[in-house]
């Protein structure tokens, strides 16, 4: 089957772009950029419909990596639904929005060094998805984290973008801590890193009640999902990685990097079945986050930091869902999730493309009659988000808030509730770019094709995409929970027009009541606007005490004054002192030599004397 | 009168390192150049002492050949050493040996 | 009588010595050492080495000493004067040639068989013949090197103290 040429492809894309692009035509750069991710997915829907029906997974072992006592870790590939269903979402978004970024990044300098990024990205997330071990899925972990590192900070001279670069790696870091002693107690526990075999392993343990090992495990996984998919307390990096170009922002930070800790838990859920206290931190986790991002997006001016927000809100919804075991809820929503969001972020990006770079709502207004098309697929993946009925959202937003109604009711009204507040900004952000008159002082005008035909493509599955039967797929081997509830249904959609509702009262029908709200709230207004300080607040009790310790503890006291002064200086020294004593021996008097010369001459003879030689 | 007993060769043998001593200290505690070169020459005096004393017990005539040859030796560097002690003299202007010390660190 | 001999020439000998090394003036000390080698060369005839003790007069005692005090008249070489530099042999070098010479006692002593009684004339072996005789048989090859190095030395102490011709 080589399954490994799916991730290959990209990698070859990277290497060729990487070292001969500088050389090659713009024309020959699109080809083995995009040549090399259309490819990748052809080759997906080749090896999907060879295995299809998919009713058992397939593992495809390759070249053995680590053998050493009883760890034993290959190039291991899984295929199986949920890993079918990320295929397609990598690489068909991903297709997509390396065909926009064409037209997008046209009048960027580095065009070749974004592409070979962009290819290297497609290749690391292949492999996480790919992956039939957790090495493996951690080599995928860390190399889409390095890549994100390097495509936010792609316009490097900009210190913004240096630093939201450093930021999103440094905290991502931190989750992956997590991450690792997530992994060293798997093969502490189950002496082997491979999902089948820990499956088998598992399914022997009791479920814990407690506090357990398995539940320790699964905990420190899930810090390393909340620190890739931006969660609370880790998503701190996503509103700041917003400084990369708009192709970046829609391919890793909305539809396929940020879902890998989705991804990782659904992977997982024989291990999150045995404990159930981890599962109902994700749901929780998750759920708080939704509700919080989104009220933080409900006031910010640039259109990029809104869909962020909502995002790390939607993001919430996912871990909602896997959280309370409804894995093929979550899944399909990161599906739908894929469609609309990265709909949204190039819809951003050709508004940013037509108004030359202008990313403040308060400067817009209007453009509906300058970008039709724009207007039009933003409009549907607006829809899509708020949960309008029959479009893709609505399918997948309500599974989980089905699932919620029934498990744990508090969640599910504080996830109605987000649903309000989610259609709300998105209206406000849609309202306040398209409708009334053009506060701004540029040229708008429509993109290109090459940028507007994947708009069309992605809206149509914004669309439609609640109908591809991927629930009904997904949570066939294991039973879910009655997916459809009507009381809940309707509860949420109540909320979710209700939502637009108010936007278009606020922004379209009368303008005035939005300053009226704003200094109205006052205070509560200005916490919100920044982001609960929540920034100023880890900068104080972390980073700060944490830069201190270093420069005074670490880089003065030891590597200054032991390392440096004691070791290598003070060797130094003790040669030079050495050396300064050896020195009064060559004093230039014939007479001290003599005398040197008569001791010498005497201790030869004692010790000659000594050792019986006179005899 | 001392009675006349015959004189041990170990009494020759300890005059030659009593010179020899002697020697060695004139070389250590001499300032003048040529005092110095001088304490050699009375090394070289006793290290023949030495020879021929130990000549005589062995009674071969081996050991007065050698100090034949440290002789001619001793003259032919007393000429040689004699000329770079005048050459020192010439670019120095003392004969203090303690004076001629720029070899030095 | 060698007894009695031998004691006046032994003490000739290290008093002689001694002078050379305390007095300043360098022409007194060349004085001195004249005197230790004509003690010595009375030692050698004692010791029945006629040949090398007539060597001794007469090369060192009657052609090196006199050398030397040719230079001492030629560079007018003065008396001493004192100096603080070397302290280190000032301090040292008494301790250790008194070290030197006790080593040297002890070992006398101490390791070597012991000595026959010297008496003059109970062996004639030192004569001229038998030096000739051993010099240009065993010892021909080392006779021819000390001459060449005997030339070297000549030329070797011209060209060091000539004057340079401007």
């Amino acid at each position: 089957m080589n399954a490994w040429l799916i991730p290959v492809f990209p990698l070859a894309g990277f290497l060729i772009n990487g070292f001969f692009g500088r050389r090659m035509s713009k024309s020959l750069v699109n080809l083995f950029a995009i040549g090399s991710v259309a490819l990748s997915f052809i080759y997906v829907c080749v090896v999907l419909a060879r295995l299809w029906p998919l009713d058992t997974a397939y593992v495809e072992h390759n070249y053995t990596w680590l053998q050493s006592g009883f760890l034993q870790v290959g190039f291991d590939l899984l295929i199986d639904r949920i890993t079918a269903v990320m295929l397609l979402i990598v690489t068909g978004v991903g297709l997509l929005i390396h065909i926009y970024a064409i037209g997008y990044m046209s009048h960027e300098g580095g065009y070749e060094r974004f592409f070979a990024y962009f290819n290297l990205f497609v290749f690391f997330m292949l492999i996480l998805v790919l992956a039939s071990n957790l090495l493996l899925l951690f080599v995928g972990w860390e190399g889409v984290g390095l890549c994100s590192y390097l495509l936010i900070g792609f316009y490097f001279h900009d210190n913004y973008s240096s630093y939201s670069a450093n930021k999103a790696f440094i905290v991502n870091r931190i989750g992956d801590f997590g991450f690792l002693l997530g992994i060293f107690l798997v093969l502490a526990t189950f002496k082997t890193l491979d999902f089948g075999k820990i499956a088998a392993a598992v399914s022997t343990m009791p479920v814990e009640t407690g506090a357990g090992m398995l539940t320790m495990i699964t905990l420190l996984l899930l810090a390393g999902a909340t620190g890739k998919s931006a969660q609370i307390p880790l998503y701190v990096w996503l509103p700041d990685a917003m400084a990369g170009p708009t192709p970046v922002s829609a391919l890793i930070h909305a539809a396929t990097m940020v879902t890998a800790g989705v991804y990782m838990i659904a992977r997982l859920s024989f291990l999150y079945d045995h404990a159930p206290l981890a599962m109902k931190v994700v749901a929780v986790i998750g759920v708080l986050t939704a509700c919080y991002a989104g009220t933080i997006g409900v006031v910010q001016n640039d259109i990029k930091k809104v869909y962020a927000y909502s995002t790390i809100s939607q993001l919430g919804y996912m871990f909602l869902g896997v959280g309370l075991g409804a894995y093929a809820a979550g899944i399909f929503h990161l599906m739908t999730h894929a469609f609309f969001k990265a709909l949204l972020f190039l819809g951003a990006g050709s508004v940013i493309h037509g108004l030359a770079g202008e990313q403040d709502l308060r400067h817009m207004g209007g453009l509906r009659k300058f970008m039709p098309i724009t207007w039009a697929t933003l409009l549907c993946a607006s829809l899509a988000i708020s949960g309008f009925p029959f479009f893709s959202g609505f399918y997948s937003k309500d599974a989980i808030l089905s699932v919620a109604y029934s498990r744990a009711p508090w969640m599910f009204w504080l996830g109605a509730v987000t649903a309000g507040i989610t259609a709300f900004y998105v209206f406000r952000a849609f309202f306040l770019a398209f409708y009334g008159t053009y506060r701004g002082h540029q040229h708008p005008h429509e993109s290109p094709r090459v940028m507007t035909i994947p708009l069309i493509i992605l809206a149509i599955l914004s669309v439609g995409g609640g109908y591809i039967p991927v629930l009904r797929w997904l949570s066939g081997p294991s039973p879910e929970v009655a997916l459809e509830n009507r009381t809940a249904m309707i509860i949420s959609v109540a909320f979710g027009i209700l939502g637009i509702l108010a936007a278009w009262l606020v922004y379209v029908a009368r303008p005035a009541l939005a300053e009226t709200l704003q200094s109205a709230a006052g205070p509560l207004y200005t916490l919100v606007f920044n982001k609960y300080y929540v920034d100023e607040i880890y900068q104080a009790t972390v980073v700060r005490p944490l830069q201190s310790l270093s420069r005074l503890l670490l880089w003065r006291g030891v590597e200054e004054a032991i390392i440096d002064n004691s070791f290598v200086n003070g060797l130094a020294r003790a040669v030079r002192n050495f050396g300064g004593l050896l020195r009064w021996l060559q004093s230039g008097s014939i007479r001290n030599y003599a005398t040197w010369v008569l001791a010498g001459s005497l201790l030869v003879i004692f010790v000659i004397g000594l050792a019986g030689g006179a005899r | 009168m001392i009675p006349a007993m015959p004189v041990p060769l170990s009494w020759y043998l300890f005059l030659s390192a009593i010179l020899f001593a002697l020697g060695v200290a004139g070389f250590i505690y001499r300032k003048s150049a040529i005092t110095v070169f001088m304490s050699i020459e009375l090394m070289l005096n006793a290290v023949n002492l030495s020879f021929i004393a130990f000549s005589y017990q062995l009674r071969q005539i081996d050991g007065h050949i050698y100090s034949f040859f440290v002789m001619v030796v001793a003259a032919a560097e007393a000429a040689v050493g004699l000329a770079i002690i005048l050459a020192v003299f010439r670019n120095r202007g003392t004969l203090q040996v303690d004076e001629v010390d720029t070899m030095k660190l | 009588m060698d007894t009695i001999l031998f004691i006046i020439c032994a003490i000739v000998a290290i008093l002689s010595a001694l002078n050379m090394i305390v007095q300043t003036h360098p022409i007194s000390s060349a004085l001195s050492l004249i005197g230790v080698m004509a003690a010595l060369a009375v030692l050698y005839l004692l010791l029945g080495a006629e040949f090398l003790a007539m060597a001794q007069m007469f090369v060192y005692a009657g052609a090196v000493m006199v050398l030397f005090v040719f230079v001492i008249m030629l560079l007018n070489a003065g008396a001493e004067k004192a100096s603080r530099k070397s302290w280190f042999a000032q301090v040292a070098g008494l301790p250790l040639v008194l070290a030197f010479i006790g080593v040297m006692v002890f070992l006398t002593k101490a390791a070597l068989p012991p000595f026959r009684a010297v008496e003059f004339g109970s062996w004639v072996g030192g004569s001229a013949y038998n030096i000739g005789h051993l010099l240009f048989t065993t010892y021909l090859l080392p006779f021819e090197v000390i001459s060449v190095l005997v030339l070297i030395a000549i030329i070797g102490a011209v060209v060091l103290a000539r004057k340079e011709i401007d």
